[in-house]
């Protein structure tokens, strides 16, 4: 019998270097096939007839009404997702009250509601059936199957995204530094902006970044109630399955590419965020 | 009893945060919401059960519910083994892979639809390659599931990776000390310790993956008992202005999902308790 063990080559707490290996090789194969392959099909796909083509694609009417729509949604969407998402955080942060729980599940809502769900939601609501739809359709100001109703849907989908990443922040931080800009004589709007924004910037500008990605990328909600009016109603995902369902494969994958972009830019600007402000996301991180 | 409703606080803002929130919740989440339950109690529970029990719909949501499962269950398995390579193997490229992880929140779901439509199609490079192996990907459910797998690819292993660098390396060590095997301590120290976070991320994934629409549609081939999602058939519903049948299925949807997080939840309770920790 030997008695000493067979000297270690590697320590005891990783595996082996061939099961290293093999992990690692799964992981990037099937990542490779389920990522990357589609990451790179849509701009193989915008650029089959050349980069002229797919530009000049770009430049067509029913295009650039879609980009200027998402375009515009977004500018009212993300602002009011970010007011609510600050005024709810500073709620349940500042304050303490009865129904702190139930709110938060509240806010939660759409997380697990399919976003072709809540499109239907928006249709009960405010259709031209409803009581309330059909007295707003009487005054003039159509919700669903106009532009007001593309608003709601995206604020609707994205509706928790800066809230639930203020609220870890905001608890964490606690009230003292408030309690004390207070006692010094600041005002409500001097202690916000001196001393809170400060404190939650990078974690506001997570939510927003991730908020304005999905609003101008939502399809489901979006398809219930836009009714898909060319140059009126379509946004660029709506756009995109217009075009790829009547084979206008380029001018399709073109508009795809354009949103391809703006999520990679997302990706980069979040994963910037994270290894640059680690400690002002953390909170929101654990949780 | 006895606890305000409300503490006094001396922080202001108290009217105008309080009326941001409830405003803006009750228009754009709460109103809505409330409309659908609204329209499923005037329907009644015996019209939506006529609406829902048609072979039809219990296709559709039979096939939602199945394949979300499988995906869900998919992304469990391969979300913990990627969140451990990511967070404990340094190789070439590691910090690019951890970034791309979470590009299906990123890019659009119509645009990852067409994208793996096209892949996977007949015609397509992972498609025709199926062919030739006599396995017809896109257009059948196991386009739908491959869709899901991509949507929800990110949960689990966002959930358990801050888990995986939060473990004490000297707990493998003390475990190794005492006999352990590499793989007896992954199965009975390592795994135990990221199961309720891996539960989350299966449980988000799965709620994603029963919703999911834009990415499966163009995928999905869309035949009738065959391969239509149920929010596929709603959409389906209100287009022929069928509101009671799109109620119906919208609620059997939401009861779906929140049976399954309310299931999924107390099970995680559960698992907190037995192993005594998060």
């Amino acid at each position: 019998m030997s008695d000493a063990a067979p000297a270690l080559r590697h320590p005891v707490t990783t595996e082996r270097p061939l099961t290293r290996w093999l992990l690692i090789g799964l992981v990037i194969t099937v990542l490779s096939i389920l990522l990357f392959a589609p990451l790179i099909a849509v701009f193989v796909e915008a650029l089959r007839d050349g980069l002229g083509a797919a530009v000049a694609s770009l430049g067509a009417p029913e295009a650039r009404s879609a980009i200027r729509l998402t375009l515009t949604v977004a500018a009212i969407s993300v602002p009011l997702n970010a007011a609510f998402g600050i005024a709810a955080a500073w709620l349940v942060a500042k304050y303490d009250f009865r129904g702190k729980t139930l709110l938060l599940t509240l806010i939660d809502i759409p997380f697990s509601v399919s976003p072709v769900v809540a499109g239907l939601c928006l249709v009960l609501t405010f259709g031209a059936h409803s009581a309330l739809g059909g007295w707003l359709v009487a005054q003039g100001h159509p919700i669903v199957f106009a532009f007001p109703g593309i608003v709601l849907a995206s604020m609707f989908v994205t509706f928790p995204f800066v809230a639930r990443e203020l609220i870890p922040v905001m608890v964490e931080q606690g009230r003292a530094e408030e309690e004390a800009a207070l006692t010094l004589g600041a005002s409500g709007w001097r202690v916000f902006r001196s001393v809170t924004l400060p404190n939650i910037r990078w974690a506001l500008l997570y939510g927003v970044l991730l908020s304005n990605a999905r609003a101008m990328g939502e399809f489901g909600a979006v398809a219930v109630v836009s009714g898909k009016i060319r140059g009126v109603t379509a946004t660029m995902p709506i756009t995109i399955e217009m075009l790829y369902n009547e084979y206008l494969s380029t001018a399709a994958f073109a508009l795809a590419a354009v949103l391809t972009l703006l999520a990679l830019v997302t990706l980069g600007l979040k994963t910037l965020l994270e290894i640059r402000h680690a400690d002002a996301l953390a909170a929101a991180r654990r949780h | 009893m006895g606890r305000p409703l409300i503490q006094r606080s001396p922080i202001p803002g108290l009217g105008l945060s309080a009326g941001i929130t409830l405003s803006l919740l009750s228009i754009v989440v709460l109103l809505p919401v409330g409309a659908l339950l609204l329209k499923g109690a005037s329907v009644g529970p015996a019209g939506l059960w006529q609406q829902v029990n048609t072979p039809r719909v219990w296709a559709a949501l039979w096939l939602s519910f199945r394949l979300s499962v499988l995906a869900a269950l998919f992304n469990l398995v391969f979300g913990v083994i990627l969140a451990w390579v990511l967070a404990r193997y340094r190789f070439p490229g590691r910090r690019l892979v951890d970034a791309a992880v979470d590009l299906p929140f990123a890019l659009p779901t119509a645009v990852a639809g067409i994208a793996l439509t096209t892949l996977y199609a007949p015609n397509g490079v992972f498609g025709a390659f199926a062919r030739d192996l006599g396995i017809k990907i896109a257009y059948t459910p196991l386009g739908i599931f491959i869709a899901l797998v991509f949507v929800g690819l990110p949960f689990v292993t966002r959930t358990v990776q801050p888990v995986i660098d939060e473990i004490d390396r000297e707990v493998e060590e003390v475990s190794a000390t005492l006999g352990a095997s590499r793989r007896h301590t992954l199965r009975h120290v390592v795994l135990p310790m990221l199961a309720p976070a891996a539960l989350t991320g299966f449980a988000l994934s799965l709620a994603r993956a029963v919703g999911e629409y834009g990415s499966v549609i163009f995928i999905a081939g869309n035949l009738p008992m065959k391969s239509e999602i149920a929010p596929l058939l709603i959409v389906i519903k209100l287009e022929e202005f069928n509101y009671d049948g799109a109620t119906a299925i919208g609620i059997a949807m939401l009861l779906i999902s929140f049976t399954l997080l309310f299931a999924l939840n107390a099970v995680q309770i559960w698992s907190r308790r037995r192993i005594g920790h998060v």
